[in-house]
Formats: structure tokens, sequence, C-alpha cells
């Protein structure tokens, strides 16, 4: 495993016929501000998410928590009225800076989202590899890829004999699972979940989150989750993020997700994490 | 609404299980104080027209003084029995039900009348000939409309190549680029779904007729077509971009893709059903114009295959010349060429009906239909003073 | 979620907001770099490229009208709208739009009076009274009739409907023609009324789509909630239904008249052309600026075809003003326009 090399400008972690090398990259926030038109969401956040760490974003609802994960590779800007302070490095590099483009940074920071949305006009297959022709790469082996990456996701042994079916037909929980391999096609070097698992049932959550302990070895993995028992199964680092009556976000506490849960420094992140509020 | 209880788990509930029903609402009674009201109401109204009256009464007056009468009789009768509450609620029906009759009837009536008249006078010849040499004391099964049926598929092509990507593009740009153009193009769009059908025909007779001196001419038909067509084809396109989930582009932008790939792999494949079905209702929509094409194509009776050079017939003119006459002949070779029209444009409309059915994107029908008519996902709040 | 909802309801951006609620210093927010690949750019060249096509040329069309139109309205001056008269080729022109101004209104008041009770009838029986299965091949049904070329509605209204309707027609003349001015008639059947009736015929299917699209949107619970109360079906359709549906059915009823003002075919296939101001609905005779434009242009000179133009002006300025009318009214009840779905 080669660890994240700070210089690096090579659009992809990993060449998309090689195999998987990266352990995933370090993202590092410092100082992010975020304002919808005039009203600011989130104010001087600083967090390091390191390479091969789950980290989970916990908080009350409104607190800026998506917003700061859309962020993170540049989802925000879709918003018309929106704007940002302070800056993001992928592997050192500003993901906000001129020397990366829009694309290679999304490209470079995947993201899964809170429902699942395969595309509905391509089949299992397709969605897999949508992620290549939507970036214009072109992959010798993109069959080995499509089953390299739903392996990945967990997915391979129940999709295998019907990957040309459409992927509409999936449950919810295979369709996020999908979406997670289209996500890992590309090989990113970071993952962002955001509560992947609130619009599932039970079962599928938890094979969601069995997925996640094991791609984090590969990838690194910022999740935004409601869910106390989620993130304390899957996360080594979490970040509690809360914003008082018309202020904007911040983040309360951070640091190893057993600190938070078992010994945590503030009183709020205390009364959030053991279901007082919130 | 309410369920009928699920099947019994077991043999021995099943055994003692009462038995499974669905509860119904509408009870013998009210179907008969229904009936009573109507018998009542029409024996009145017959022996005073009938009997008491010194005069004849057409029979549609007849019929809407029983109707009258019925719905004073139906209301007390209810009323009566149930209070004014479900009178109210009886008698809305009953003109609930009248009105749409009144509109489903003429449908069923014009169709069926279209092929009962048209029938008597389409031969295998109809297709294959035209009316060159058939004069107004031909019989009605002499001549053909081929040079009219040529004339209607060429014209549509064209005026569907001109418009349709035209009219797609001004649909990404409205629902994908948005930019300044934005509004004044979707209000001039909406706005131009009335422009009369005639002032289309007019403006492309006095620009490339009179101005430019080209003569009359198929071409001519296609672009007032294409006019005519345009608005219609960008306001369904973009109603059906609109209501591919905005989740999906997220995903292919998430993925690094740039915009232009998204709209092309992502947004316009997962709109591709809604697509063809709002291109194959405008084409539906702009097949039997006639006014544009008397002011453009003008209408012959031979056969021009040529849409660039000289002028041609079409279906609608064809239908339009033959019906205008004061030869019976003609007014049934007419009712033929409705006929096929209206086959033609039934066609049109059950492909777009099969393209537009199962495949995603498509369940939001597409239509003809400004982009302000269009229901959006409204906010159920703002009556809360109303309760 | 709930950030970006907020977005959305957001200001238009201000000018780079620091000073938002709750600042509390900091930076300030930073210029995000887009620079667009070259694929966007020449993406948003060809979409704009279109756009602006489609709306230069709709403007070219009112434009080029004007433009034609001036000749004729320099001539004829205010009296353009008062003149009943067409003889725009004459030594001594006489020529305006009164005729065929009335004509359209009376044929387009006639066909909406008609157009709406049925559609909404129509669309309220569709969603809420007829059995389920029914709705789709109704709904299917009046698209059908949507698409039914004009020209055969006015050949159906022709040979079936007015001779069916003249009977009646005669009986109402004789017996109310006394009491009532705008029944009386001479000759009957060839009437701008029965061409408003015919037109009813095209203009019902569109306003009964809309209206009933409109009305499909009604939150189910709040119909729940009525029904709940004890509402009879009426009752719940008149106090959460048609409420909710206002808009729609203006919008509807009002796109319906639009295009009842533009028919063509039913008045030059059914009225007999007079150039004069009829307010009996029933007695033949009267004419509208379409189907003017119809069999006037063929004979018309220089002038003709200049007042001609501005008939046509006439006509695109009052549907395109009804049209725009209709916009707004319906769009003050539709929200954003997200496309976050």
């Amino acid at each position: 495993m080669n660890n994240a090399d700070p210089t690096r400008t090579k659009p992809l972690a990993s060449p998309p016929d090689g195999p998987v090398r990266s352990r995933g990259g370090t993202l590092t926030a410092s100082q992010v501000s975020a304002w919808f038109g005039a009203s600011k969401v989130l104010e001087g956040v600083d967090l390091e998410m390191g390479a091969g760490r789950v980290t989970a974003l916990i908080g009350p609802s409104g607190c800026g928590k998506s917003t700061f994960l859309r962020i993170l590779n540049r989802m925000h800007e879709l918003v018309p009225s929106a704007s940002l302070a302070g800056s993001v490095l992928l592997d050192g590099q500003d993901i906000y800076g001129t020397s990366l483009r829009v694309t290679q940074v999304r490209r470079r920071i995947g993201m899964v989202f809170q429902k699942p949305n395969p595309f509905p006009a391509m089949s299992i297959a397709d969605n897999v590899a949508a992620g290549l022709k939507l970036t214009g790469t072109r992959a010798a082996n993109r069959t080995e890829l499509i089953e390299e990456s739903l392996s990945r996701a967990g997915l391979w042994n129940e999709v295998k004999g019907r990957l040309r079916d459409p992927a509409g037909g999936l449950s919810g929980g295979q369709q996020q699972r999908l979406c997670i391999a289209r996500s890992l096609t590309v090989r990113p070097d970071v993952l962002l979940m955001d509560e992947p698992c609130s619009a599932l049932d039970p079962t599928s959550t938890r094979r969601i989150e069995e997925t996640i302990g094991e791609l984090r070895e590969q990838v690194t993995i910022v999740i935004v989750t409601h869910n106390m028992q989620q993130a304390q199964r899957v996360s080594q680092r979490c970040a509690f993020f809360l914003a008082a009556e018309n202020e904007p976000g911040r983040v309360v506490e951070s640091g190893p997700t057993s600190t938070i849960f078992d010994s945590p420094r503030d009183a709020r992140t205390s009364d959030y994490v053991h279901g007082r509020f919130g | 609404m309410i369920h009928a209880e699920p099947p019994p788990q077991t043999t021995l509930q099943a055994l003692t299980a009462p038995p499974q029903y669905r509860p119904r609402t509408r009870r013998w009674s009210d179907v008969a104080e229904f009936l009573g009201a109507a018998l009542a109401s029409g024996a009145l109204v017959w022996l005073v027209f009938e009997r008491l009256l010194p005069y004849d009464v057409h029979v549609v007056g007849f019929g809407l003084c029983w109707y009258a009468l019925f719905l004073l009789t139906y209301s007390l009768v209810v009323r009566d029995g149930h209070g004014r509450v479900v009178a109210a609620d009886r008698i809305m029906a009953v003109l609930v039900g009248t009105g749409a009759l009144a509109a489903f009837a003429p449908i069923v009536a014009v169709i069926g009348y279209v092929a009962y008249r048209g029938a008597k006078v389409v031969r295998p010849t109809f297709f294959t000939e035209n009316l060159e040499v058939t004069g107004p004391l031909s019989a009605a099964t002499e001549g053909g409309a081929v040079h009219s049926i040529i004339g209607t598929l060429e014209q549509l092509a064209i005026a569907t190549v001109i418009s349709v990507p035209l009219g797609v593009l001004t649909a990404v740009y409205l629902s994908e680029v948005r930019g300044r153009l934005t509004r004044p193009t979707r209000l001039v769009t909406d706005a131009m779904t009335a422009l009369p059908s005639i002032v289309a025909g007019l403006f492309i007779y006095s620009l490339l007729i009179l101005q430019f001196g080209w003569g009359f001419s198929g071409f001519a038909g296609s672009l007032a077509l294409a006019v005519l067509m345009l608005p219609t084809v960008t306001i369904a396109a973009e109603q059906v971009l609109r209501v591919v989930p905005g989740g999906l582009r997220e995903a292919s932008l998430a993925l690094g893709a740039p915009h232009w790939r998204t709209v092309l792999s992502v947004v316009l494949p997962t709109a591709r059903a809604g697509l063809s079905t709002a291109v194959i209702l405008g084409m539906a929509r702009v097949v039997g114009e006639t006014a544009p094409m008397l002011l453009t194509a003008f209408g012959t009776t031979t056969t021009n295959g040529n849409p660039l050079n000289g002028i041609q017939d079409d279906l609608p003119l064809f239908v339009y010349t033959q019906i205008r006459s004061s030869q019976n002949t003609q007014v049934q070779r007419a009712w033929a060429g409705a006929l096929v029209l209206l086959a033609l444009v039934l066609a049109l409309f059950v492909l777009a009906r099969l393209l537009g059915g199962s495949r995603p994107g498509g369940r939001r029908r597409a239509s003809r239909r400004p982009a302000h008519a269009r229901p959006k996902d409204r906010q159920p709040t703002k009556r809360a003073d109303r309760s | 979620m709930r950030t970006r909802a907020r977005a959305r309801s957001a200001l238009p951006a201000g000018e780079r907001g620091g000073a938002g609620a709750g600042s509390t210093g900091g930076p300030g927010p930073r210029k995000i770099s887009a620079r667009l690949t070259r694929g966007d750019r020449l993406y948003h060249a060809t979409a704009t490229a279109g756009a602006g096509a489609t709306l230069a040329l709709i403007v070219l069309i009112g434009l080029f009208l004007l433009i034609k139109a001036l000749p004729a309205l320099r001539e004829a001056g205010w009296s353009f709208l008062t003149t009943k008269e067409w003889s725009p080729d004459a030594e001594r022109p006489r020529f305006g739009v009164a005729a065929m101004m009335a004509g359209t209104l009376v044929s387009a008041v006639v066909a909406m009076a008609v157009t709406f009770p049925v559609s909404v009838s129509t669309a309220v029986f569709i969603n809420e009274y007829a059995p389920r299965r029914l709705r789709r091949p109704l709904t299917s049904l009046i698209d059908l009739m949507a698409a039914i070329p004009s020209l055969i509605f006015a050949m159906w209204g022709l040979f079936v409907l007015v001779p069916f309707l003249v009977p009646l027609e005669q009986w109402a003349v004789d017996r109310f023609g006394g009491a009532l001015p705008f029944m009386r008639a001479t000759a009957i059947g060839a009437s701008l009324g029965n061409a408003g009736l015919v037109i009813s015929l095209m203009t019902i299917p569109i306003a009964t789509s809309i209206i009933r699209e409109v009305l499909a949107q009604v939150p189910r619970h709040e119909c729940e909630g009525a029904l709940a109360l004890g509402a009879t079906r009426w009752g719940m359709i008149r106090t959460v239904v048609l409420p909710f549906g206002r808009g729609g059915i203006i919008g509807g009823s009002m796109l319906g008249l639009g295009r009842a003002l533009g028919e063509t075919l039913a008045a030059t296939l059914i009225l007999s052309l007079t150039f004069e101001i009829k307010p009996r609905v029933l007695e033949n005779g009267g004419i509208t600026v379409a189907s003017a434009l119809a069999v006037q242009f063929k004979d018309a000179q220089t002038m003709g075809l200049s007042a001609l133009m501005a008939a046509g002006l006439a006509l695109f300025v009052v549907t395109f003003a009804i049209n725009f009318l209709a916009a707004i009214v319906v769009s003050r009840s539709r929200s954003g326009a997200g496309v976050e779905a």
C-alpha cells in the first residue's frame, strides 16, 4: 500500500485497468464556512478525514452536515446561490484551486446519495460502468471492472446472472449498493455517503454497513448519519455538528468515535449521542 | 377506499372466519330513487307534450325538458329521504356525468361517422391514383389521394426534421443550462402555443412566397408546420426533461462527468420515451393542419413528389377542397380522405402511447401543453385558514 | 436536505453574503473557480444558440407581421378598429377588423360557454367518479380528441351537428326570439353560434386535459380528511378539489379560449361569411379573423395583403395576450422551478 502522495496530480487514484492500489486520500477541511444566499449555514469547520478511516458526521437535522459533505466534492456549488469560504485539501491539493477541474475533483471524490439513484435508462452493468462513459474514460477491461466494482460493493453474487437487466428491478438495498459500485468504478480516493441507509430497511442497512467496513481498506469514507448506533458501528472518527437557533452550524467536537461516544468533552455532545435531544 | 380482509391464513381459521367481502356504498334503494325519478319525470313530460300541448315538440326539446324535470324530481325525492346535503351530492353527480357525456359522446360520434362515410368510398385505388383525370361527374370511388398522401408524408417529415432538433435543444437550454434567455424564451414559447395556425401560414406566405418569390411549395408548407410544431415540441420536451429526477444529474456529476455528458448520457436517455411521445404527439397535432397549407402548399390534383418545387397537395387540403364542393361525389371523396387522415392521426397517437407506456421517464405523459399549465408539486399548506 | 430546501427559497445570491444571520467573522466567501471544460462550453453555446434561434423566430414572426401591416395601419388609422367593411383594394380603401373581431369574440364566447362547464365536469368525472380502471382509457380518449384535426370536427359539425340542431334552434327562435333580442333570427344554421359550438369540440379536450391533470394533484390526504368528516363526494369536491384546482381551471379554460380565437376551419366551413357585426348568435352571417384570412388572401392586392397582415397581427396580439395572462394566472400557483426532485 503506497501512501498518498501530496504532489500527485493524476486524475485517477489508480488507472481503471490496473489493480486497486490506493488506500484512499486524506481530505483536510480548514476554516470551511458556507452560505446560501445571505444566510450562513456553516462556520469555521476544521476537520481531517484520514486515509483508510471512516469518518462519521453526526448531528441534528439542519446543522450543516450534508452541506459540508457536498462541499467536499464540490456539489455545493450546484445550488445557484451557494458560496463558501475556507479550503478543502485532497492529499494537500486544494480542490477549489485552479489546478484541478471540478470534474476531476468529483471523480476522485465520489458520492453516494441518501436515496438510491441508479440511472433508469441503463442496465445493471451499464450503471456500474456509467462513470467510465460519463468521464470519457476508455477501459479495455470493462467486464472485469464491472465485476470488481460489484464485488467490492458486495453485490456481485446477487446480480451476476442478470447484468443486462434494468437497474430499476433491484431492491432498494441492492440499488444503493449498485450506486456504491458505480462510484467505485472510477476508482475514487474518497467516498462520501449522505445518509446512505436512511431509505433502507434494517437488513439492507446491515449489508451496506458491512460493505463500508470492507471498503475502508481501499478508500477513505466520510458518512453522514442520523443513526448513533450506525456511527458507532462503522466509523473510527466522528465529528459532531450543531447549529444553535439562527446560527450557522459548527463542529462542536471531533475525534475518535470511542471518545465521542464514551467520554465526550462537551456536554452537548454527550446529550446528543445519548439521545437526550436531536 | 376500504380494503377487504386479508385472506385467511390457515384452514382452521378458514373454517371459523367470517366470509370475505368488500364493503359496498351503493344501495338498491338509491338506484330505485334514480330510476323512479327518471320514469316519473319522463311520463310527465310525455303527458304534457304529446297529449296536452297543441303543437309538436322536437325530440331534442323533449329530451331537454325531460332532463330538467328529472333533476327537479330527483332532488326532491332524495331531499325528502336523505336531506339537503345528500340531494346536492346526487344532483351534482348527475350533472358531472352529463358534462362528461357531452365531452365523450362527440368523439365517439365523430370517429364513428367518419369511418362510416369513409369506408363506403375507400378502395385500394384510393392509395394509388390521384385526381388528375377525375372530373366533377366521376363516381366517388374513382380517383384517389396518392398525391395528397405523398405530400402529407413529405411535409410532415420535413417539419419534424426541422422542429425536433431545435425544440429539444431549446428544451435542454430551458431545463438544463438556464441562462439569461430562460425567462423570455419560456414565456414566449408558452404564449406561442396559441399562435393561430393561419397566422403561421400567413407569415410563411408573405415572407417566402411574396418577399423571396419562392412560389407555393410543399416545403413552404413544411416550414409553416415546423413553426407550429416548435413551441409544442419545446414545451413537451422541457416538461419531460424536468421530471427526470435531479438525483440522477447529481449522481452523474458526482462521478466526475461534465454537464454535456450528463445531458447526453443520462438525462436524454432517461427521458427518451417521453421525448418520442412528445414528438409524435406534436406530429399528430400538425398533420391535420389545413389553414396554413392553403397559403403555402396551395394544393393540386396532380402528383408532385418534389416538396421543394411547385404546388403540392396534402390530405387536409384534399379533404378541404372536396368538402367545399357542391358535388355529392366529391363530398363523399372528402370523407374518404378524412378517414385516411384520421387513421394516420390514430396511428401516430397509438404509437406515442406504445412508446411512452412502460419505460421510465415516459410515465408522466408528455403533452403539448404550455409549461404554465403544467401541474407542479404544490405545497398543500396555503389553505390552512379553511377547515 | 433541509439546508438545500432553505437554499432554494433563499434570497437571490446576496452579495457574497458574509453579513448573514449569526455570522461571527472569519474569512468571507471565496470565489469558486468553475472552469468549464471545452466540451461544456461548446454544449452551453449550442444550447444557447438553439434557445436563441427559437426566441428569435418567434420575435421575427411578430416583427415581420408588424412591418408588413404598417402600410395598412397607416392608411386606415384608428378606423381600422371600428370599420366593419373590408374593401382594402378598392379605389378608396375602407377596411377594418370590427366585424371580424366581433365575430371572433362571439364565436369564442359561445365556445367557452360550452367548454367551461363541460371540461370541468369531465375532469372531475374522470378523477373522482369514473371507476379506477377506466381513468386511463378515458384520459386517453380526451387526448385523442385533442389530436383529431379541426378540419374533421368542422366537417362533422357541418354535416351532422348543425342539421341535428337546426330544428331545435328554430324552435328556440320561435319561442324565445320575441323576448330575447339575441335569440332573434331570420335564417339559421350558418351562424356564429353554431360555429362556436363546433369550435368548442376543439377546445374541450385542451381545457379538460389541463384541468384534469391539475385536479389529479390534489393531495389525497386532504380529500380523505374531508371524507372522514362525513362529507359526501360532492362536498369533498367542492371544499377540497375545486379550490385546489382553481388556477388550473382558469388557466386551462383560457388556453382553450386562445385556441378558439385562432380556429379557422369551423368558421370557414359553417358560417356564411358576411362582414357585419352579429350579436344574434343564431342568425346566419358574421365572420372571424381567421376565416377572413383564409378566404381573402387569394384575391388580395398590395393593400389587401397588408390589411390581412394587420388583421393577422391583431389576432396574434389578442391570443398572445390571453395566453400570457393564462401563464401569469397559473404560474402564481406554480412552485419554484427546482431541478432537485
